[in-house]
Protein backbone atom coordinates (compact mmCIF):
# COMPACT_ATOMS: atom_id res chain seq x y z
CA UNK A 1 0.00 0.00 0.00
CA UNK A 2 2.73 2.53 1.39
CA UNK A 3 4.53 1.97 -2.38
CA UNK A 4 1.21 2.08 -4.30
CA UNK A 5 0.47 5.46 -2.55
CA UNK A 6 4.28 7.13 -2.95
CA UNK A 7 4.30 6.33 -6.73
CA UNK A 8 0.84 7.86 -7.11
CA UNK A 9 1.89 10.83 -5.13
CA UNK A 10 5.31 11.37 -6.60
CA UNK A 11 3.90 10.88 -10.10
CA UNK A 12 1.31 13.04 -10.05
CA UNK A 13 3.45 15.59 -7.90
CA UNK A 14 5.72 15.63 -11.00
CA UNK A 15 3.09 15.78 -13.97
CA UNK A 16 1.88 19.02 -11.87
CA UNK A 17 5.74 20.64 -11.82
CA UNK A 18 6.16 19.55 -15.33
CA UNK A 19 2.89 18.67 -17.11
CA UNK A 20 2.21 22.05 -18.23
CA UNK A 21 5.46 22.10 -20.10
CA UNK A 22 5.04 18.53 -21.19
CA UNK A 23 1.70 19.39 -23.21
CA UNK A 24 1.87 22.19 -25.62
CA UNK A 25 -1.50 23.33 -25.31
CA UNK A 26 -2.11 26.38 -23.22
CA UNK A 27 -5.09 25.28 -20.96
CA UNK A 28 -6.64 28.73 -21.07
CA UNK A 29 -6.30 28.69 -25.40
CA UNK A 30 -9.66 28.69 -26.48
CA UNK A 31 -10.51 26.62 -30.21
CA UNK A 32 -13.96 26.99 -30.83
CA UNK A 33 -14.57 25.56 -33.79
CA UNK A 34 -13.50 22.45 -32.05
CA UNK A 35 -15.39 23.29 -28.59
CA UNK A 36 -16.23 19.49 -27.14
CA UNK A 37 -14.71 17.68 -29.14
CA UNK A 38 -13.70 14.33 -28.14
CA UNK A 39 -10.57 12.68 -27.47
CA UNK A 40 -8.17 12.22 -30.69
CA UNK A 41 -4.29 11.67 -31.00
CA UNK A 42 -3.68 15.40 -30.87
CA UNK A 43 -5.98 16.29 -27.68
CA UNK A 44 -6.41 13.18 -25.99
CA UNK A 45 -8.67 13.74 -23.38
CA UNK A 46 -10.75 16.14 -25.56
CA UNK A 47 -11.18 19.94 -25.78
CA UNK A 48 -14.19 21.47 -23.07
CA UNK A 49 -17.04 23.83 -23.91
CA UNK A 50 -15.13 26.33 -24.78
CA UNK A 51 -12.86 24.20 -26.98
CA UNK A 52 -9.83 24.39 -24.04
CA UNK A 53 -7.14 20.85 -24.07
CA UNK A 54 -8.67 18.93 -21.13
CA UNK A 55 -5.27 17.35 -20.76
CA UNK A 56 -3.59 20.54 -20.31
CA UNK A 57 -6.25 21.64 -17.97
CA UNK A 58 -6.39 18.41 -15.97
CA UNK A 59 -1.96 18.84 -15.66
CA UNK A 60 -2.64 22.88 -14.49
CA UNK A 61 -5.60 21.55 -12.01
CA UNK A 62 -3.26 19.10 -10.31
CA UNK A 63 -1.47 22.25 -9.28
CA UNK A 64 -4.60 24.03 -7.57
CA UNK A 65 -5.13 20.30 -6.17
CA UNK A 66 -1.60 20.25 -4.46
CA UNK A 67 -1.83 24.02 -3.72
CA UNK A 68 -4.55 23.88 -1.61
CA UNK A 69 -4.03 20.08 -0.26
CA UNK A 70 -0.41 21.58 1.22
CA UNK A 71 -1.71 24.56 2.02
CA UNK A 72 -4.71 23.50 4.06
CA UNK A 73 -2.67 20.29 5.48
CA UNK A 74 0.42 23.09 6.53
CA UNK A 75 -1.63 25.44 8.29
CA UNK A 76 -4.68 22.95 9.51
CA UNK A 77 -1.96 20.75 11.16
CA UNK A 78 0.50 23.98 12.85
CA UNK A 79 -2.65 25.22 14.36
CA UNK A 80 -4.32 21.86 15.86
CA UNK A 81 -1.04 20.59 17.07
CA UNK A 82 -0.35 23.87 18.91
CA UNK A 83 -3.77 24.24 20.33
CA UNK A 84 -4.09 20.87 20.66
CA UNK A 85 -0.77 20.01 22.65
CA UNK A 86 -1.51 23.32 25.23
CA UNK A 87 -4.97 21.89 25.94
CA UNK A 88 -3.56 18.77 26.53
CA UNK A 89 -0.78 19.79 28.69
CA UNK A 90 -2.30 23.00 30.59
CA UNK A 91 -5.47 21.38 31.08
CA UNK A 92 -8.08 23.28 33.34
CA UNK A 93 -9.62 26.58 31.37
CA UNK A 94 -7.53 26.69 28.19
CA UNK A 95 -8.37 22.87 27.74
CA UNK A 96 -12.07 23.59 28.15
CA UNK A 97 -12.57 26.45 25.93
CA UNK A 98 -10.45 24.70 23.37
CA UNK A 99 -12.09 21.63 23.79
CA UNK A 100 -15.62 23.28 23.89
CA UNK A 101 -14.76 24.77 20.15
CA UNK A 102 -13.79 21.86 18.86
CA UNK A 103 -17.20 20.27 19.97
CA UNK A 104 -19.20 22.80 18.32
CA UNK A 105 -16.97 22.32 14.96
CA UNK A 106 -17.33 18.95 15.12
CA UNK A 107 -21.05 19.43 15.64
CA UNK A 108 -21.48 20.26 11.96
CA UNK A 109 -20.95 17.50 9.70
CA UNK A 110 -17.50 17.55 7.39
CA UNK A 111 -18.04 19.87 4.33
CA UNK A 112 -21.26 21.20 5.61
CA UNK A 113 -19.46 24.34 7.92
CA UNK A 114 -17.15 24.55 4.77
CA UNK A 115 -20.42 24.89 2.45
CA UNK A 116 -21.66 27.57 4.83
CA UNK A 117 -18.44 29.63 5.15
CA UNK A 118 -17.90 29.82 1.60
CA UNK A 119 -21.37 30.61 1.02
CA UNK A 120 -21.41 33.90 3.04
CA UNK A 121 -17.40 34.95 2.28
CA UNK A 122 -17.98 34.40 -1.74
CA UNK A 123 -16.73 31.58 -4.17
CA UNK A 124 -12.80 32.17 -4.61
CA UNK A 125 -9.26 29.95 -4.09
CA UNK A 126 -8.73 32.04 -1.32
CA UNK A 127 -12.19 31.65 1.06
CA UNK A 128 -11.90 27.80 0.04
CA UNK A 129 -8.56 27.81 2.19
CA UNK A 130 -10.04 30.17 4.72
CA UNK A 131 -12.96 27.84 5.26
CA UNK A 132 -11.04 24.14 4.77
CA UNK A 133 -8.60 25.34 7.55
CA UNK A 134 -10.97 26.52 9.57
CA UNK A 135 -12.92 22.82 9.94
CA UNK A 136 -9.21 20.78 9.02
CA UNK A 137 -7.38 22.05 12.27
CA UNK A 138 -10.30 20.35 14.77
CA UNK A 139 -8.96 16.82 13.74
CA UNK A 140 -5.28 17.79 14.40
CA UNK A 141 -6.12 19.30 17.86
CA UNK A 142 -8.45 16.43 18.98
CA UNK A 143 -5.78 13.77 17.94
CA UNK A 144 -2.89 16.12 19.18
CA UNK A 145 -4.67 16.80 22.52
CA UNK A 146 -5.08 13.01 23.35
CA UNK A 147 -1.66 12.03 22.34
CA UNK A 148 -0.15 15.11 24.90
CA UNK A 149 -2.53 13.61 27.35
CA UNK A 150 -0.65 10.39 27.12
CA UNK A 151 2.85 12.05 26.89
CA UNK A 152 2.85 14.34 29.55
CA UNK A 153 2.38 11.28 32.22
CA UNK A 154 5.19 9.13 30.59
CA UNK A 155 8.83 9.13 32.48
CA UNK A 156 10.85 10.90 30.50
CA UNK A 157 8.81 14.02 30.04
CA UNK A 158 8.28 13.81 34.52
CA UNK A 159 12.36 13.24 34.02
CA UNK A 160 12.51 16.34 32.13
CA UNK A 161 9.92 18.64 34.24
CA UNK A 162 11.94 17.43 37.14
CA UNK A 163 15.47 18.34 36.15
CA UNK A 164 14.05 21.87 35.43
CA UNK A 165 13.10 22.04 31.27
CA UNK A 166 10.98 24.88 30.68
CA UNK A 167 7.30 24.35 29.22
CA UNK A 168 7.92 25.37 25.57
CA UNK A 169 10.88 22.78 25.86
CA UNK A 170 9.30 19.92 27.11
CA UNK A 171 6.15 20.54 24.53
CA UNK A 172 8.67 21.04 21.57
CA UNK A 173 11.24 18.36 22.31
CA UNK A 174 9.70 15.41 24.16
CA UNK A 175 5.96 16.05 23.71
CA UNK A 176 5.32 16.94 20.19
CA UNK A 177 7.42 14.82 18.64
CA UNK A 178 5.79 11.52 20.27
CA UNK A 179 2.09 12.84 18.60
CA UNK A 180 4.10 13.67 14.81
CA UNK A 181 3.64 9.92 13.58
CA UNK A 182 -0.35 10.37 13.97
CA UNK A 183 -0.35 13.78 12.79
CA UNK A 184 1.77 12.25 9.60
CA UNK A 185 -1.23 10.06 9.24
CA UNK A 186 -3.56 12.74 9.82
CA UNK A 187 -1.97 15.02 7.60
CA UNK A 188 -1.45 12.50 4.98
CA UNK A 189 -5.19 11.66 4.98
CA UNK A 190 -6.01 15.47 5.17
CA UNK A 191 -4.73 15.91 1.52
CA UNK A 192 -7.13 13.29 0.58
CA UNK A 193 -9.96 15.19 2.38
CA UNK A 194 -8.80 18.78 1.54
CA UNK A 195 -8.28 17.45 -2.21
CA UNK A 196 -12.14 16.08 -2.72
CA UNK A 197 -13.24 19.15 -0.50
CA UNK A 198 -11.99 22.19 -2.76
CA UNK A 199 -13.37 19.92 -5.83
CA UNK A 200 -16.81 19.67 -4.06
CA UNK A 201 -16.90 23.11 -3.37
CA UNK A 202 -15.69 24.11 -6.85
CA UNK A 203 -18.09 21.47 -7.85
CA UNK A 204 -21.34 22.64 -6.42
CA UNK A 205 -19.87 26.23 -8.10
CA UNK A 206 -18.73 27.63 -4.22
CA UNK A 207 -14.80 27.46 -4.79
CA UNK A 208 -12.41 27.98 -7.28
CA UNK A 209 -14.01 30.30 -10.22
CA UNK A 210 -13.26 29.78 -13.91
CA UNK A 211 -11.68 29.63 -16.01
CA UNK A 212 -8.99 28.69 -13.28
CA UNK A 213 -8.78 24.91 -14.21
CA UNK A 214 -9.85 23.48 -10.73
CA UNK A 215 -10.89 19.39 -11.24
CA UNK A 216 -14.07 20.29 -9.30
CA UNK A 217 -15.13 23.32 -11.89
CA UNK A 218 -13.92 21.25 -15.06
CA UNK A 219 -16.42 18.64 -13.43
CA UNK A 220 -19.47 21.20 -13.32
CA UNK A 221 -18.57 22.77 -16.39
CA UNK A 222 -19.53 19.12 -17.47
CA UNK A 223 -22.58 18.55 -15.78
CA UNK A 224 -24.03 20.38 -19.04
CA UNK A 225 -22.67 17.81 -21.53
CA UNK A 226 -22.95 14.91 -20.06
CA UNK A 227 -25.19 13.62 -22.95
CA UNK A 228 -22.90 14.92 -25.39
CA UNK A 229 -19.45 15.20 -24.00
CA UNK A 230 -18.64 12.92 -21.07
CA UNK A 231 -15.35 13.01 -21.69
CA UNK A 232 -15.72 16.69 -19.79
CA UNK A 233 -16.73 14.36 -16.49
CA UNK A 234 -14.65 11.46 -17.16
CA UNK A 235 -10.87 12.99 -16.82
CA UNK A 236 -11.28 15.42 -14.47
CA UNK A 237 -12.90 13.05 -11.86
CA UNK A 238 -10.59 9.95 -12.88
CA UNK A 239 -7.50 12.35 -12.12
CA UNK A 240 -9.38 13.64 -8.73
CA UNK A 241 -10.14 9.79 -7.37
CA UNK A 242 -6.27 8.45 -8.60
CA UNK A 243 -4.86 11.07 -6.58
CA UNK A 244 -7.71 10.78 -3.60
CA UNK A 245 -6.27 6.84 -3.90
CA UNK A 246 -3.11 7.40 -3.99
CA UNK A 247 -3.08 9.76 -0.52
CA UNK A 248 -5.55 7.37 1.25
CA UNK A 249 -3.26 4.19 0.00
CA UNK A 250 0.08 6.18 1.72
CA UNK A 251 -1.68 7.39 4.62
CA UNK A 252 -2.88 3.90 5.48
CA UNK A 253 0.16 2.58 4.90
CA UNK A 254 1.82 4.90 7.06
CA UNK A 255 -0.64 4.37 9.73
CA UNK A 256 0.23 0.02 9.48
CA UNK A 257 3.76 1.55 9.70
CA UNK A 258 3.71 3.56 13.09
CA UNK A 259 0.70 1.90 14.65
CA UNK A 260 1.01 -1.51 14.98
CA UNK A 261 -3.00 -2.45 16.20
CA UNK A 262 -3.58 -0.90 12.33
CA UNK A 263 -1.59 -3.47 10.82
CA UNK A 264 -3.36 -5.66 8.30
CA UNK B 1 -28.09 4.33 33.31
CA UNK B 2 -30.30 7.03 33.58
CA UNK B 3 -27.07 9.45 34.85
CA UNK B 4 -25.43 8.48 31.84
CA UNK B 5 -28.30 9.49 29.47
CA UNK B 6 -28.63 12.55 31.62
CA UNK B 7 -25.13 13.13 31.24
CA UNK B 8 -24.71 12.72 27.51
CA UNK B 9 -27.86 14.57 27.19
CA UNK B 10 -26.75 17.47 29.21
CA UNK B 11 -23.52 17.60 27.78
CA UNK B 12 -25.33 18.21 23.88
CA UNK B 13 -27.14 21.66 25.30
CA UNK B 14 -23.98 23.73 25.03
CA UNK B 15 -23.07 22.09 21.65
CA UNK B 16 -26.70 23.19 20.06
CA UNK B 17 -26.02 26.53 21.56
CA UNK B 18 -22.81 27.09 20.02
CA UNK B 19 -23.87 25.44 16.73
CA UNK B 20 -26.90 28.06 16.89
CA UNK B 21 -24.43 31.00 17.51
CA UNK B 22 -22.21 30.10 14.72
CA UNK B 23 -24.98 29.78 12.36
CA UNK B 24 -26.02 33.06 13.87
CA UNK B 25 -22.93 34.46 13.15
CA UNK B 26 -22.91 33.29 9.64
CA UNK B 27 -24.76 36.41 8.43
CA UNK B 28 -22.13 38.62 9.58
CA UNK B 29 -19.52 36.93 8.14
CA UNK B 30 -20.77 38.59 4.55
CA UNK B 31 -17.57 40.87 3.42
CA UNK B 32 -19.24 44.23 3.55
CA UNK B 33 -23.17 45.13 4.08
CA UNK B 34 -25.56 41.69 4.24
CA UNK B 35 -28.28 43.42 3.05
CA UNK B 36 -26.73 44.94 -0.06
CA UNK B 37 -25.16 42.12 -0.52
CA UNK B 38 -28.53 40.05 -0.69
CA UNK B 39 -30.31 42.85 -3.14
CA UNK B 40 -27.28 43.30 -5.29
CA UNK B 41 -25.52 46.73 -6.36
CA UNK B 42 -28.81 47.95 -7.80
CA UNK B 43 -31.33 48.27 -4.43
CA UNK B 44 -32.35 51.84 -3.71
CA UNK B 45 -31.05 52.96 0.03
CA UNK B 46 -34.72 52.79 0.68
CA UNK B 47 -34.98 48.92 -0.42
CA UNK B 48 -31.79 48.20 1.64
CA UNK B 49 -33.13 49.88 4.77
CA UNK B 50 -36.58 48.05 4.54
CA UNK B 51 -35.07 45.07 4.13
CA UNK B 52 -32.54 45.89 7.27
CA UNK B 53 -35.60 46.23 8.87
CA UNK B 54 -37.47 43.36 8.41
CA UNK B 55 -34.38 41.36 9.04
CA UNK B 56 -34.20 43.38 11.82
CA UNK B 57 -30.20 43.55 11.17
CA UNK B 58 -30.45 47.23 12.11
CA UNK B 59 -31.18 46.14 16.14
CA UNK B 60 -27.80 46.02 18.46
CA UNK B 61 -25.87 42.48 17.96
CA UNK B 62 -27.40 41.44 21.46
CA UNK B 63 -31.09 41.94 20.53
CA UNK B 64 -30.94 40.13 16.96
CA UNK B 65 -28.96 37.08 18.70
CA UNK B 66 -31.89 37.30 21.59
CA UNK B 67 -34.76 37.24 18.73
CA UNK B 68 -32.64 34.50 17.02
CA UNK B 69 -32.83 32.09 20.00
CA UNK B 70 -36.22 33.46 20.73
CA UNK B 71 -37.68 32.23 17.49
CA UNK B 72 -35.46 28.99 17.42
CA UNK B 73 -36.87 27.92 20.70
CA UNK B 74 -40.32 28.39 18.66
CA UNK B 75 -39.54 26.85 15.39
CA UNK B 76 -39.23 30.16 13.51
CA UNK B 77 -36.63 30.28 11.28
CA UNK B 78 -37.51 33.18 10.04
CA UNK B 79 -38.97 34.21 6.52
CA UNK B 80 -37.43 33.26 2.69
CA UNK B 81 -36.50 36.59 0.95
CA UNK B 82 -36.87 34.75 -2.50
CA UNK B 83 -40.33 33.43 -1.62
CA UNK B 84 -41.82 35.09 1.28
CA UNK B 85 -42.31 32.04 2.86
CA UNK B 86 -41.51 30.64 6.45
CA UNK B 87 -38.24 29.28 6.33
CA UNK B 88 -39.11 26.43 8.99
CA UNK B 89 -42.14 25.39 6.49
CA UNK B 90 -40.06 25.47 3.54
CA UNK B 91 -37.51 23.32 5.11
CA UNK B 92 -40.01 20.76 6.48
CA UNK B 93 -41.29 20.58 2.65
CA UNK B 94 -38.10 19.32 1.90
CA UNK B 95 -37.36 16.81 4.54
CA UNK B 96 -38.56 13.81 3.49
CA UNK B 97 -37.23 13.72 0.07
CA UNK B 98 -33.42 13.80 2.34
CA UNK B 99 -34.20 11.36 4.79
CA UNK B 100 -35.60 8.84 1.89
CA UNK B 101 -32.55 9.72 -0.10
CA UNK B 102 -30.23 8.90 3.56
CA UNK B 103 -32.00 6.08 4.08
CA UNK B 104 -32.21 4.05 0.89
CA UNK B 105 -28.49 5.33 0.93
CA UNK B 106 -27.43 3.80 4.42
CA UNK B 107 -29.44 0.70 3.13
CA UNK B 108 -27.62 0.55 0.31
CA UNK B 109 -24.41 0.74 2.20
CA UNK B 110 -25.16 -1.77 4.44
CA UNK B 111 -26.12 -4.38 1.35
CA UNK B 112 -23.05 -3.59 0.03
CA UNK B 113 -20.71 -3.80 2.80
CA UNK B 114 -21.19 -6.46 5.62
CA UNK B 115 -20.75 -9.52 3.35
CA UNK B 116 -17.67 -7.93 1.38
CA UNK B 117 -16.45 -6.83 4.99
CA UNK B 118 -17.19 -10.63 6.24
CA UNK B 119 -15.89 -12.01 3.50
CA UNK B 120 -12.18 -9.99 3.61
CA UNK B 121 -12.12 -11.08 7.34
CA UNK B 122 -12.86 -14.45 6.90
CA UNK B 123 -10.21 -14.57 4.38
CA UNK B 124 -7.72 -11.85 5.53
CA UNK B 125 -4.42 -12.26 4.79
CA UNK B 126 -5.06 -13.51 1.39
CA UNK B 127 -6.10 -12.09 -2.15
CA UNK B 128 -9.73 -12.06 -1.77
CA UNK B 129 -8.71 -9.71 0.89
CA UNK B 130 -6.61 -7.56 -0.74
CA UNK B 131 -9.16 -7.71 -3.09
CA UNK B 132 -11.90 -6.47 -0.60
CA UNK B 133 -9.82 -4.24 1.45
CA UNK B 134 -8.54 -2.68 -2.28
CA UNK B 135 -11.90 -2.10 -3.11
CA UNK B 136 -13.12 -0.30 -0.45
CA UNK B 137 -10.02 2.11 -0.56
CA UNK B 138 -11.19 2.77 -4.46
CA UNK B 139 -14.57 3.34 -3.11
CA UNK B 140 -13.47 5.99 -0.26
CA UNK B 141 -11.24 7.03 -2.84
CA UNK B 142 -14.15 7.88 -5.31
CA UNK B 143 -15.91 11.34 -4.81
CA UNK B 144 -19.45 11.17 -4.82
CA UNK B 145 -19.82 14.06 -7.23
CA UNK B 146 -17.62 12.30 -9.75
CA UNK B 147 -19.36 8.85 -9.18
CA UNK B 148 -22.85 10.20 -9.75
CA UNK B 149 -22.40 11.50 -13.37
CA UNK B 150 -20.44 8.90 -14.36
CA UNK B 151 -23.57 6.51 -13.42
CA UNK B 152 -25.82 9.09 -14.83
CA UNK B 153 -23.63 8.30 -17.98
CA UNK B 154 -23.74 4.58 -18.33
CA UNK B 155 -27.34 3.76 -17.00
CA UNK B 156 -29.51 6.81 -18.00
CA UNK B 157 -27.52 8.15 -21.11
CA UNK B 158 -25.73 4.83 -22.59
CA UNK B 159 -28.38 2.16 -21.13
CA UNK B 160 -31.60 4.26 -20.61
CA UNK B 161 -32.59 1.65 -17.63
CA UNK B 162 -32.67 4.66 -15.36
CA UNK B 163 -34.28 8.59 -15.21
CA UNK B 164 -31.08 10.77 -14.54
CA UNK B 165 -32.83 13.02 -12.39
CA UNK B 166 -36.14 14.16 -10.47
CA UNK B 167 -37.84 12.21 -7.60
CA UNK B 168 -40.38 10.23 -8.42
CA UNK B 169 -40.71 6.17 -8.31
CA UNK B 170 -38.84 3.98 -6.94
CA UNK B 171 -36.40 4.34 -10.36
CA UNK B 172 -35.76 7.66 -9.31
CA UNK B 173 -34.06 6.72 -5.73
CA UNK B 174 -31.47 4.28 -7.31
CA UNK B 175 -28.87 6.11 -8.77
CA UNK B 176 -29.09 8.58 -6.01
CA UNK B 177 -28.88 6.16 -3.38
CA UNK B 178 -26.09 4.02 -4.96
CA UNK B 179 -23.94 7.24 -5.45
CA UNK B 180 -24.51 8.68 -2.29
CA UNK B 181 -24.03 5.09 -0.43
CA UNK B 182 -21.34 3.79 -2.11
CA UNK B 183 -18.31 6.08 -0.14
CA UNK B 184 -20.44 4.74 3.07
CA UNK B 185 -20.37 1.30 2.10
CA UNK B 186 -16.89 1.44 1.55
CA UNK B 187 -16.08 3.03 5.10
CA UNK B 188 -18.62 0.34 6.69
CA UNK B 189 -16.90 -2.50 4.74
CA UNK B 190 -13.67 -1.46 6.52
CA UNK B 191 -15.05 -1.16 9.55
CA UNK B 192 -16.77 -4.95 9.21
CA UNK B 193 -13.88 -6.48 8.44
CA UNK B 194 -11.41 -4.59 11.64
CA UNK B 195 -13.85 -6.06 13.55
CA UNK B 196 -14.83 -9.48 12.49
CA UNK B 197 -11.19 -10.00 12.33
CA UNK B 198 -11.08 -9.03 16.16
CA UNK B 199 -14.29 -11.48 16.85
CA UNK B 200 -12.98 -14.48 14.95
CA UNK B 201 -9.55 -14.05 16.65
CA UNK B 202 -11.79 -14.77 20.28
CA UNK B 203 -11.63 -18.00 21.97
CA UNK B 204 -15.95 -18.62 22.18
CA UNK B 205 -15.36 -18.62 18.31
CA UNK B 206 -12.20 -21.16 18.43
CA UNK B 207 -14.60 -22.98 20.74
CA UNK B 208 -17.61 -23.11 18.98
CA UNK B 209 -15.64 -24.70 16.52
CA UNK B 210 -14.30 -27.15 17.90
CA UNK B 211 -17.93 -28.37 19.07
CA UNK B 212 -18.51 -29.19 15.73
CA UNK B 213 -20.05 -25.86 14.70
CA UNK B 214 -19.77 -25.09 10.98
CA UNK B 215 -17.75 -22.58 9.72
CA UNK B 216 -20.68 -20.76 8.15
CA UNK B 217 -22.75 -20.46 11.52
CA UNK B 218 -19.53 -19.42 13.23
CA UNK B 219 -18.80 -16.42 11.50
CA UNK B 220 -22.41 -15.57 11.02
CA UNK B 221 -24.41 -16.82 14.26
CA UNK B 222 -21.29 -16.26 16.53
CA UNK B 223 -18.88 -13.69 15.16
CA UNK B 224 -21.10 -11.21 13.36
CA UNK B 225 -23.20 -11.01 16.19
CA UNK B 226 -20.91 -9.50 18.30
CA UNK B 227 -18.90 -7.70 15.70
CA UNK B 228 -22.33 -5.53 14.65
CA UNK B 229 -21.77 -3.08 17.59
CA UNK B 230 -18.66 -1.39 16.29
CA UNK B 231 -20.53 -1.10 12.38
CA UNK B 232 -23.60 0.08 13.79
CA UNK B 233 -21.80 2.97 15.66
CA UNK B 234 -19.69 3.89 12.35
CA UNK B 235 -23.53 3.64 11.28
CA UNK B 236 -24.91 5.94 13.36
CA UNK B 237 -21.65 8.49 13.52
CA UNK B 238 -21.79 8.28 9.09
CA UNK B 239 -24.95 9.81 9.27
CA UNK B 240 -23.48 13.23 9.32
CA UNK B 241 -20.77 12.72 5.92
CA UNK B 242 -24.68 11.09 4.13
CA UNK B 243 -26.03 14.22 5.06
CA UNK B 244 -23.59 16.36 3.45
CA UNK B 245 -23.02 14.01 0.55
CA UNK B 246 -26.87 14.29 -0.07
CA UNK B 247 -26.09 18.46 -0.49
CA UNK B 248 -24.22 16.96 -3.29
CA UNK B 249 -26.08 14.34 -4.77
CA UNK B 250 -29.16 16.27 -4.59
CA UNK B 251 -27.83 18.60 -6.90
CA UNK B 252 -26.44 16.03 -9.17
CA UNK B 253 -29.92 14.62 -9.79
CA UNK B 254 -31.91 17.22 -8.86
CA UNK B 255 -33.28 15.47 -5.44
CA UNK B 256 -35.74 17.69 -4.33
CA UNK B 257 -34.28 18.04 -0.59
CA UNK B 258 -32.82 19.87 1.96
CA UNK B 259 -29.33 19.91 0.37
CA UNK B 260 -30.24 21.06 -2.98
CA UNK B 261 -32.49 23.58 -1.42
CA UNK B 262 -29.19 24.72 0.42
CA UNK B 263 -27.23 25.33 -2.63
CA UNK B 264 -30.24 26.95 -4.39
CA UNK B 265 -30.33 29.21 -1.31
CA UNK B 266 -26.97 29.97 -1.28
CA UNK B 267 -26.93 31.20 -5.27
CA UNK B 268 -29.95 33.45 -4.40
CA UNK B 269 -28.19 34.86 -1.38
CA UNK B 270 -31.49 34.18 0.88
CA UNK B 271 -29.38 33.68 3.57
CA UNK B 272 -32.63 32.99 6.74
CA UNK B 273 -32.85 29.51 4.36
CA UNK B 274 -29.36 28.91 4.26
CA UNK B 275 -28.78 29.92 7.94
CA UNK B 276 -31.75 27.34 8.49
CA UNK B 277 -30.61 24.60 6.19
CA UNK B 278 -27.54 24.73 8.01
CA UNK B 279 -28.89 24.65 11.73
CA UNK B 280 -31.21 21.53 10.56
CA UNK B 281 -28.53 19.32 9.06
CA UNK B 282 -26.32 20.55 12.03
CA UNK B 283 -29.04 19.28 14.93
CA UNK B 284 -29.38 16.36 13.15
CA UNK B 285 -26.06 15.71 12.79
CA UNK B 286 -25.93 16.23 16.77
CA UNK B 287 -28.66 14.26 17.52
CA UNK B 288 -28.01 11.23 15.98
CA UNK B 289 -24.49 11.27 17.40
CA UNK B 290 -26.20 11.31 20.92
CA UNK B 291 -28.13 8.73 20.11
CA UNK B 292 -25.86 6.29 18.67
CA UNK B 293 -24.00 7.26 22.04
CA UNK B 294 -27.18 6.34 24.11
CA UNK B 295 -27.61 2.78 21.66
CA UNK B 296 -24.19 2.60 22.75
CA UNK B 297 -24.28 3.10 25.85
CA UNK B 298 -27.37 0.37 26.39
CA UNK B 299 -25.23 -2.18 24.24
CA UNK B 300 -21.93 -2.16 26.00
CA UNK B 301 -22.02 -1.57 29.52
CA UNK B 302 -18.65 -1.08 30.03
CA UNK B 303 -19.28 2.75 28.04
CA UNK B 304 -21.38 3.76 31.07
CA UNK B 305 -18.95 3.33 33.67
CA UNK B 306 -16.51 5.04 31.63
Amino acid sequence: MLRIGTFIVVGAALLALLGPSMTPFDPAAQTLPLRLARPSAAHPFGLDELGRDILARVLAGARISFLIGLTVVFVSASVGTLLGAAAGYFGGLLDDAISRVIDVLLAFPGLLLAIALVAVLGPSLANVLVALTIIGWVGYARLVRGQVLRARELDYVQAARAQGAGVARILWRHVIPAALPAVVVQATLGMAGAIVSEAALSFLGLGVQPPTPSWGTMLNGGRAHLLDAPHLTVFPGLAIAILVLGFNFLGDGLRDLTDPKHQH
Amino acid sequence: MTRYFARRLLLTVPVLLGVATLVFSLIHLVPGDPVQSMLGEAASPQEVADLRARLGLDRPLYAQYGTFLAGLTRGDLGTSLRTNQPVAATIRERIPATFQLAFAAMAVAVALAIPLGIVAAVYAGGPIDLAATTLALVGISIPNFWLGPLMAIIFSVVLGWLPVSGRGGAAYLVLPAVTLGAPLAAVLARMTRASMVEELRELYVLAARARGVSPFRAVVRHAFRNSLIPVVTVLGLQFGAVLTGAVITETIFAWPGVGRLLIQSISFRDYPVVQGCILLIAITYVAMNVLTDLVYGLLDPRIRFD
